[in-house]
Parts: C-alpha cells; structure tokens; sequence
C-alpha cells in the first residue's frame, strides 16, 4: 500500500512550550486515520504543519513521498476542512466549491461539470445556485467536504468539523463521513476530541496528550489494550484504583489500596512487584450480583449512592465500604429494575478485564482528585 | 397598559425634540432659504420673482464649471488613493499587528486628528514651502542647487487631502475587517488562491461596506474641504468650495453663492448614487 502521509519526527515550540513533541506517523493511501486528545494537547498545531500554516521547528513531513518543507499551503495537495467550515459568505454554493478548481485554471464548463458531480456525490445535487445562509448545519458541512474533494487531495485533513453540530446531526454526520470516504477514497486526517467520531469512522487512532502520541492503534485495540494510562482514562470509561503492585504465594497478582483492600489482576503490563500502579476497569466490565462459583474473581460487596439513568449509557454510581467509588454499568434489560437509590449489592469482575500502568501522577482534568 | 405607552411617548419626545429642533432649524430651514435665494435674483436688481439666472451663469461661464468638475475628479482621486493606502493600513492593524502593537497603532492614526486641520496643514507648509525644512536641508548639501518651491501645485494639495482623510476611511474598514474571519482567508489560501485573488475575492468582498461607507465620508469631506486647498493648493487650487466663498463673502452674491452649492450638493449626490450603483451596495447596507 502506498503512504499517503508520512510524518517523522515532528517537532514544533514555541519559544519554551513545546506543543508538538516528536509525533511520527505514516497513513497509508485509502484509510481514515484519526487523532484523538483532549483541547490543547498540540493535535490542531500537527494539522495546521500538514496543511502547511505552519513550518515544523524539526522533523519532516512528507505528502505521497514528496517532503513539504517550505511549501506553502496553497501549493500542497492537501487540502484542509476547517473547523467552522470556513464557507465564503459573498459566494454562492457552486462558487465555492468551484473557487479551487478556478484557481488551477480550469475552463469554466470543465469547472462546473466537476461541480455538479461532487455536489451530486455529496448528496446535494439542486443546491448549486443557494446561498450559504440558506444552508443548514449538515448542508454547510457537506458544502465544506465537497470543496476540498472537488480538487482531489492526496489527503484530506479535517479539523473536527462536526464539533458545531448537534448531537442527532452528528451521529448522523458520523456514518455519512464514513460513507463518503469509503466510497470516495480519498485519504482522510480527522482530529477530534470526541472519542465516539475516531472510533466509529477510524480505521486507526492515535491518541495525543501533551504534544505527543501515546498509542497509535485500530479502535477496538485502544479499548481493548490501552498502551498507557492516559489512553485508559481518555478511550471509554474506566474506574481507577490506585495502591501497590504486590504478589501472594501462588504468584497471583493483586494490586493493594490504602485500605488494605486486594484486587486480583491478571496482565501487569510491564509493571512490577512494589509499584505504586493505578488500576483500570471499565464500568462494563463489571458485574452486577456476579454468580457464587467463581474462583480467582474481585467480588466486593457495595452502596448504591446514585442511579445514573441515562438511556443505553446507564450506570450506577456506588461506593465500597472503605469509601472507594465505581462506576458500574447498568444494562437497562429490566433485570436490575429492583436495585434502587441506597441499596446494598455485591459486584465483581474479572482480572482480566482489568490493566495497571505505573501511577504517574498526571491527572487528565485540574478538578480531578 | 395606558401609562405605559405615555411613559414611553414621553421618553421619545424628550429623545426626539431636540434632534428635531437641530435638524430642522441648522440644517432644513436654512437649506429651503438657501433654495429660495438661489432661484431668486441678487437683492440690489430689486427684481424679486423666480428666475434660472444663477444656474445658468454658472453653465456660461467655462471658469466655473471647469472648477466644478475639477473638484470633481480630484475628490474621486483623492478618495482612490486614500482607498488605496487605507486597505493595507487596515488590513495590517486587524490581521497582522499583535493584539498590543494594535491599539498602538491605531491611537497612531487618531493622534494627528486631535489638532485643528489648520495646524496639520500649516505643519505641512513648514515642511514644503521654499524656505522649509526639506528645501533647507536639500540646499546645505548640496543636493539641490536652490530651493524647489513644492507647496502650491496640484500634487501638494492632493498630497494634503489625502493626509487629511485618511482617518475615515482606515475607521471604517477597520470595522468591517475585524469581522472577517481569519479562517476564510485561511481557506482560500489553502485551496490554492495567490495574495492577490485573496483580496479581490474575500477581503475586498467582505470589506464592501466598510470601503464603500469610508469612501463616502471621505469623498464628501475632500469635496467640501477649504482649508487644505487653499493653503497647500493656494491660487492654483481653483477648488470649486472657493468659488462659493468668493460668491458670497467677496462679491456678496448670496444668490449665486446658493446656487453653487446645490450645484455642489446635487453632484456628490449624484457621484455617491452612482459608486453604489457601481459597487451593487445599497445605502441601507452601508449606513449599518
């Protein structure tokens, strides 16, 4: 497979900050890569060095093999779908999606041919002749993508383009990007702080924090094995426990509170005996009531503080008698109807659902404890 | 329900007389005697009922009529090169000058307006009459052989007007181009535009009102200034707002003098209709 976008060693400061920290990456032709992180963590300063806003203070980044050092944006075939789409205001729907095209030189028929095929493409095919204010959300969106496709990039970078939207509109958006890529084939570059539009569209994800990429892996891989704790917290939910890495005398690993409570856990990673770890369960992972004859299994019994009822995505928020809260999945198929605000119930998990990095300190909000 | 409408009537008035009163006895009034004189016949003729006399003297006369379109087209000049040097100046404090450096310059550009036009235009004669700082310099060594006398020509006054103007037309623009979004211009350069297709086809687009009201304030101002032609332009001026004065303070031609300033009103009107015609902005869009 061809490599559309290679990035390597990509560095960017300024003055002390550094904001991008020595980011490699390669996306092959075809395939929807995605860059996940929180606000801040450098992922629009990396798209802005792609699209050529910005020269790297070190580092390469080459385009279908061809290294853009001082290639000025309006020069590279990459074109760039900006986060509040960037529409021209003073042009109609066909202008704007005709403006680059017009800017190679092409003849006015051959222009709106191709026009009139993207806008077609893009599901938009009697919107040519409207004026931007006429569209909506979706439709500007649309509009935005076909602008850049209309020109045919090597790649195709958007800059969370579906941040403005609303929640239904942006599910929606969701499956049609993904459609429209996989139909169009274009390479696309997607940042995003939303963890749901990198998994649902990406066929890989990379996450970012502080200026560099913690893991750089297919969705369900980032879920199933987070490659470091910020990736556990930031991809999906996880209940964290933090407390010493210890072993008993069948060479099970348990990882020990600050209230003396053990917890089995299976995969350490590359942990060891004596660590202070912090460890991760996803609130889906646990059981509610898990079944009596389970051998090697965290069964712990709990408080039920609060029902958080939130459709598909319920959860009950509980607390272990040392004080400890957990987050628990509550699948909302009527079998735990009963369990109500105050309750006292028993909840378990298995080891292995659980992972352990090396406590570092770092906290992914300031308000967190 | 009842008190709350006389409430706000009352309010209104308190608002509105005196922007009334204003209106009508500096602005309206006057002009309908002005209108009036211009139609009649000079008082001493003691000849009273309505005439044509004025206005068409002014069409006899070549001198006046040439000073008439003159004016004319040194005020469309003026306004382009002020137009000209406005946009980058604009375009530099909005988009490229840090937020600090902005206010900086800005209070730059306002400073010099806080002196009386009389005092920046007697700081220009200083520095171009034959005895003035330039001359002086040029002279002592030895660069030019004698003074260069470079007040009193076309370029000086048209080099006044413009120092003079500039101001309204920057403000203005530097309204509307604050609203533009950097994105946009972003956009354009990202989808292959060259600098220059990116002014003519976002920020001059998008900028339309601003440019578009700045150019009339400025077009009307350069129009009706009489200081700036006179002392940097001096006898060979010929500004058309001279041939008013003269009509009515020299020869005491109050007729005349109305007539020629309907004359003058009437063709900025006309000027103005015409540029929006032209730009397709509407006067509704541009007042905003």
């Amino acid at each position: 497979m061809e490599i559309a976008l290679s990035v390597k060693n990509v560095v960017k400061k300024y003055g002390d900050f550094t904001a991008v920290n020595d980011v490699s990456f390669d996306v092959e032709d075809g395939k929807f890569f995605s860059i996940l992180g929180p606000s801040g963590c450098g992922k629009t300063t990396l798209l802005r060095m792609i699209a050529g806003f910005f020269e790297p203070t070190a580092g390469s980044i080459e385009i279908r093999g061809k290294n853009m050092a001082n290639v000025p944006p309006n020069k590279r075939p990459v074109n760039l779908v900006f986060q509040h789409l960037a529409l021209f205001p003073m042009m109609d729907v066909k202008e704007n999606i005709a403006f680059g095209l017009r800017r190679r030189g092409e003849k006015t028929p051959e222009v709106m041919k191709k026009v009139h095929n993207i806008l077609e493409r893009v599901g938009l095919p009697e919107y040519a002749d409207k004026r931007i204010d006429q569209l909506s959300g979706g439709q500007k969106q649309r509009v935005a993508i076909a602008r850049c496709l209309v020109l045919e990039p090597a790649v195709l970078l958007l800059d969370e383009p579906l941040g403005a939207l609303d929640l239904k509109l942006r599910e929606h958006m969701k499956v049609e990007l993904k459609k429209l890529q996989a139909e169009i084939g274009t390479t696309f570059v997607y940042i995003t702080h939303d963890q749901s539009e990198a998994m649902v569209m990406s066929d890989h994800v990379a996450v970012m924090n502080n200026g560099h990429f913690e893991q750089i892996d297919s969705p369900s891989n980032l879920y199933n094995n987070p490659a470091s704790s910020f990736v556990a917290m930031f991809v999906g939910n996880n209940n964290k426990v933090t407390g010493v890495l210890a072993k008993d005398e069948s060479g099970k690993f348990y990882v020990q509170d600050k209230n003396q409570l053990k917890y089995a856990i299976s995969t350490i990673k590359d942990c060891r005996e004596g660590d202070i770890v912090g460890m991760y369960t996803r609130p889906e992972a646990i059981i509610i009531n898990p079944a009596e004859d389970k051998t090697f299994f965290n069964r712990t019994g709990v408080h039920v503080k609060a029902v958080l009822f939130d459709g598909g995505n319920s959860r009950l928020l509980v607390v272990t008698p040392t004080g400890q809260e957990v987050l628990v999945a509550l699948p909302q198929n009527h079998q735990f109807d009963y369990i109500k605000k105050g309750d006292d119930i028993m909840i378990g998990w298995d080891p292995a659902s659980s992972v352990c990095f090396k406590e570092t300190g770092a906290k992914m909000y300031d308000d967190e404890i | 329900m009842m008190t709350k409408s006389k409430r706000l009537s009352w309010g209104f008035f308190v608002f509105f007389i005196p922007v009334f009163l204003w209106l009508m006895l500096l602005i309206v009034l006057p002009h309908i005697e002005l209108l009036r004189m211009s139609f009649a016949r000079p008082a001493y003729l003691k000849q009273p009922g309505f005439t044509l006399s004025n206005y068409i003297e002014f069409f006899k006369e070549p001198i006046y009529w040439n000073t008439f379109f003159r004016t004319a087209m040194y005020s469309i000049t003026v306004t382009m090169i002020v137009l000209i040097i406005g946009l980058p100046v604009a375009f530099y404090i909005t988009k490229v000058a840090s937020f600090k450096t902005r206010g900086f310059l800005t209070i730059l550009i306002l400073i010099p307006f806080w002196v009386s036009e009389l005092i920046r235009v007697y700081g220009w004669t200083i520095i171009l009459r034959e005895s003035g700082i330039i001359n002086h310099f040029m002279t002592k060594y030895g660069i030019w052989k004698q003074p260069i006398e470079m007040l009193y020509n076309d370029a000086a006054m048209i080099m006044g007007l413009v120092y003079t103007s500039i101001l309204f037309m920057v403000v203005p623009i530097i309204g509307v181009m604050d609203s533009l979004d950097n994105s946009l211009i972003e956009a354009a350069y990202d989808l292959g535009a060259k600098k220059n297709v990116i002014w003519r086809q976002i920020i001059i687009p998008h900028c339309m009102p601003g440019i578009i009201s700045g150019c009339i304030i400025v077009f009307m101002m350069v129009l009706g200034s009489y200081l700036t032609p006179n002392l940097m332009g001096g006898k060979n001026s010929m500004w058309f707002t001279e041939q008013i004065y003269n009509q009515f303070i020299l020869y005491r031609n109050w007729n005349m003098g109305s007539a020629f300033g309907f004359l003058l009103l009437f063709m900025s009107s006309i000027i103005i209709w015409v540029a929006l015609k032209l730009s397709g902005q509407s006067l509704k869009e541009v007042v905003k």
